[in-house]
């Protein structure tokens, strides 16, 4: 495989290199770990033979961070044992595991911004007394690793100025620069551009070609089949296959990961859209630092359809969703809701906003959309409070409360089904639930939907997905902004793709490929993309 | 599975933990009396009889009622912390707004005092809560529409409201004639009755204390701000603010709004402070009757947990700590009124301060506890 050539082809091109007598880079026998009465990881057996891509996959909540946890030596397993080439190697700190050449890229990254990348490579090894002398040799040795590996990073660029993509890349090479010849990747592609985790899975592909072994965990199928050679599914704490990629497709592993048959593609008719119920015509919102976020902004929203925002985050989608909701004040441009256009002036604020008839998902959900000191029962009135159903003359009505919770909880499968539990206590995708249920059984006209399956499983994606589809079906408009592409496109009629604050240009749906999508996130305009995609459109 | 935040039930965070906390700053209490040379459970004894002897125990036969009216107003400041602190403000000018609340009541006392007695008591309770909240509201505005801190600005309205009173005393209000910086007693229908008197009047015989009919007031204002944090709208909404301002905007509720309007709801309930003060003890308007109680409301508010229920236990604490002080001055040698401000202290120290010591280890028990029980439902 050449380092400049096409993308990573699906399944191994290199196991062909594996000789019997060649000692797994890493052998997990036998691991135990418990919190409290949860058992994270039951009887973990793993192994890795060198110079792969192994994948570990599984839910939310399956035990793979916990596992990586502790070969890394975060955490001290409770029972079992790990062998690093061979060998049986006890790792009790992170100094154990980067003395066992195991390197770490985590999911948030561990960079001093204003740094360069490489004094953020140094860090930690910096070699002397005088910083000069180090640099000079770490110098040399980063342009060597930058040559091998195509990485296209510059070794005098401030961390903070790049962008995340060759942020990632700096981790790998801190990773490289102190010996990692097995190198854990913790979701690396949540933050980047498909063509940017292309890139991220080239580079993985060169690592591996010169004998590094790669761990990499992620929930997305897609990246499973496109780069690794073995896979690893987990599920409630324990493995429950060990396959070669090349032997397995999408659907055997999402059903291993879910233990139940899952359909991937959402089941849906045609759109037929009806009258324009959300407009908005060169809309502009500034943040508090007076920066301008959204930039001239127009689209439509029709009843019956969903209209998709696909983006990299930080690209506007989040401060336009706000904007929408009522939650800050635009700074120019004209919003109408069914029809009827929005006074400029005057106080606007999310329930004028609810009154019109939109409810909103938000995109973060622990720090919009619940109260997590709050009941269930008191989560589940948030935005609707004032609400005639759960008030009396002057007190709340904490019955009818309560029942609300109760019924959400029963028609949206929430577990625990306890509307006394404090909100925090449930799982990421029974909050997520939760704050669906409130906002959809509203019965809202217009739906504003963010982020709506981030760190849900599968199983509550599946769900999550044929209520937005129902709704739709019911004649209700939807605005869904979502940064996994898979979702974009899967449930939208249109897409709009966002960049730099503007909205580079709309696709349909049905027309729409991944490549013209990500080259237009990147800002490049869709008749371009689209040229571009099809002339280097194979993979 | 795991389970976050707080897994404790209600009773044991506003029941057990002050209680442990209580208990060990009993212990080291125990330790410091101790070293002064008396004896721990001689203390104890003194300690109780002069916060609750009954009549019978000469001569601390008053001192229910005393202690009693020492929690009174207590209640009233506590209250007023909690009401603030449930909207995420730390409104530590309990002080200053009691005191411009006792002024509000002399002022109907005084200039209104041809109203009979069953007007003048409502209009006194609303001048109370006017003037307490109007001093409370120009911290609250600034803090919500300025971001100017509610500590800085709250601990400067104490001392502008000190001064304020000084200058109207001694250059408006004083009686003609006197030295002394208090205005003329009010007439009779502008005082509230003692309970002493009453239940004198009734045939009950108990000894005369200050306790006067402020102590119902307050017990009714437990009630009413547990009702209207808890059950309603409008402190649901406060609260929502409170824990997370990104969702209270998210939901349409204003930050800005709440945040004054518990401001000047927790100014209006340390401006009561005057009622208990101005129109049931001291019967005229006079300096420094406010002194200690907003600041000892903190105390109280912190180890009731900012709910209403422990914040009466809290308030019959520490005036049971501050009238059994007496006695304990007056019976044992070694001990004086600056020890007892000193296990004063140390009560403050264990159930404000240190209240971290032991919470995350129950926090944990009833967590594991939780933990069990989702995976028993799973």
């Amino acid at each position: 495989m050449s380092l400049s050539g096409a993308p990573v082809q699906a399944g191994g091109t290199s196991t062909q290199n594996h000789r019997v007598d060649v000692p797994p880079a890493i052998e997990l026998l036998g691991v135990n770990k418990h919190f409290g009465p949860v058992h994270a990881n039951k009887d973990v057996s793993l192994t890795v033979r060198k110079g792969t891509i192994h994948g570990i996959i599984g839910e939310n909540g399956a035990g793979k961070s916990t596992l990586m946890s502790i070969l890394y030596g975060f955490y001290q397993a409770d029972s079992g044992e790990i062998r690093v080439d061979g060998e049986p190697w006890p790792i009790r700190s992170p100094d154990d595991a980067i003395a066992a050449g195991i390197g770490m890229v985590h999911q948030h990254f561990m960079l001093v911004e204003p740094f360069t990348v490489l004094e953020n490579v140094m860090l930690g090894c910096e070699g002397g007394w005088r910083l000069g002398e180090g640099q000079s040799a770490a110098r040399a040795e980063l342009e060597r690793l930058e040559r091998e590996y195509a990485l296209e990073v510059s070794p005098d660029a401030v961390v903070g100025d790049i962008p995340v993509g060759l942020q990632q890349r700096v981790e790998i090479l801190k990773a490289l620069y102190r010996g990692a010849g097995i190198l854990i990747l913790d979701e690396p592609t949540g933050v980047l551009t498909p063509q940017e985790a292309d890139h991220l899975f080239r580079i993985l592909g060169a690592l591996r070609d010169q004998g590094k072994t790669v761990l990499l965990i992620t929930h997305k199928l897609r990246e499973i089949m496109a780069v690794t050679d073995y896979v690893t599914v987990m599920r409630q704490g324990q493995v429950v296959a060990n396959v070669a990629t090349k032997d397995t497709s999408r659907e055997h592993l999402a059903e291993l990961m879910v233990g139940r048959k899952v359909l991937l593609r959402v089941d849906k008719t045609p759109s037929s859209p009806r009258q324009v119920m959300l407009e908005a015509r060169d809309l502009r919102v500034r943040d508090r630092l007076g920066v301008e976020r959204v930039k001239g902004v127009s689209f439509t929203v029709r009843a019956g359809e969903i209209v998709g925002i696909a983006g990299v985050s930080g690209n506007g989608q989040s401060e336009l969703l706000a904007v929408l909701a009522g939650m800050v004040p635009r700074t120019g441009g004209e919003i109408s809701v069914a029809g009827k256009t929005l006074p400029q002036t005057g106080r606007r604020d999310a329930r004028d906003m609810r009154e019109l008839g939109l409810a909103h998902v938000p995109e973060d959900r622990l720090r919009d959309g619940l109260v997590t000191s709050f009941e269930a029962s008191e989560s589940v009135i948030l935005g609707y409070h004032d609400d005639p159903r759960y008030n009396g003359p002057i007190l709340l009505d904490r019955r009818a409360v309560v029942a609300a919770c109760a019924d959400h909880m029963d028609d949206y499968d929430v577990r625990p089904p306890n509307p006394r539990l404090q909100s925090a206590n449930f799982s990421g995708g029974n909050q997520q639930k939760l704050i669906v249920a409130r906002e959809m059984e509203r019965d809202p006209a217009l739906l504003l939907v963010g982020q709506p399956t981030r760190g849900v499983d599968i199983g509550a994606i599946e769900f999550i997905h044929r209520r937005l589809i129902a709704m739709r079906d019911n004649g209700k408009a939807i605005l869904l902004v979502s940064v996994e592409l898979d979702e974009i496109m899967s449930l939208s009629d249109r897409i709009l793709v966002m960049f730099d604050g503007t909205i580079v240009g709309e696709v349909a749906a049905a027309d729409a490929t991944e490549q013209q999508l990500g080259l237009m996130m990147a800002g490049i305009r869709p008749d371009e993309a689209a040229k571009t995609a099809s002339a280097g459109g194979r993979g | 599975m795991s389970v976050r935040g707080s897994a404790i039930p209600r009773w044991v965070d506003i029941g057990v933990i002050p209680l442990i906390n209580l208990v060990l700053a009993f212990l080291v209490s125990g330790l410091v009396v101790l070293m002064v040379g008396e004896s721990p459970l001689d203390a104890i004894y003194w300690l109780m009889v002069g916060a609750f002897g009954d009549g019978q125990l000469y001569p601390y036969g008053e001192s229910i009622g005393f202690t009693l009216y020492y929690a009174t107003g207590l209640i009233f400041t506590g209250l007023a912390v909690a009401m603030a602190f449930h909207c995420g403000l730390f409104n530590i000018g309990g002080e200053g707004q009691a005191y411009i609340g006792g002024l509000g009541v002399g002022l109907v006392c005084l200039y209104l005092d041809f109203l009979p007695f069953i007007l003048i008591v409502p209009v006194a309770i609303m001048a109370a809560a006017l003037f307490g909240a109007a001093w409370s509201f120009i911290p609250g505005y600034l803090q919500a529409k300025r971001g100017s801190h509610v500590v800085i600005t709250t601990i400067m309205f104490n001392f502008i409201a000190a001064s304020l009173m000084v200058y109207l005393m001694v250059n408006v209000l004083i009686q003609p004639g006197q030295q002394s910086p208090e205005s003329r007693r009010f007439a009779e229908n502008a005082t509230l009755p003692l309970i002493s008197d009453i239940l004198s009047g009734l045939g009950f015989e108990v000894s005369r204390s200050p306790l006067n009919l402020s102590f119902f007031w307050a017990i009714l204002c437990c009630v009413l701000v547990y009702y209207f944090i808890w059950q309603t709208r409008w402190g649901y909404a406060m609260r929502t603010v409170g824990q997370n301002q990104r969702a209270a905007i998210y939901a349409g509720i204003s930050p800005a709004r709440n945040m004054i309007l518990a401001m000047v709801l927790s100014g209006a309930l340390a401006g009561f402070l005057g009622i208990n003060q101005i129109m049931g003890e001291h019967q005229r308007l006079l300096l420094n009757f406010q002194q200690g109680y907003g600041f000892t409301g903190i105390a109280v508010s912190l180890m009731g947990r900012s709910h209403p229920f422990g914040i009466a236990l809290a308030a019959l604490l520490f005036g049971a700590l501050y009238q059994g002080g007496f006695a304990l001055d007056n019976e044992l040698t070694n001990v004086n009124r600056e020890l007892v401000v000193v296990i004063s202290g140390l009560v403050i120290l264990f159930a404000g301060a240190l209240e971290h010591m032991f919470r995350p280890r129950i926090e944990g028990w009833f967590r594991r506890r939780a933990e069990a029980r989702l995976v028993a439902a799973e």
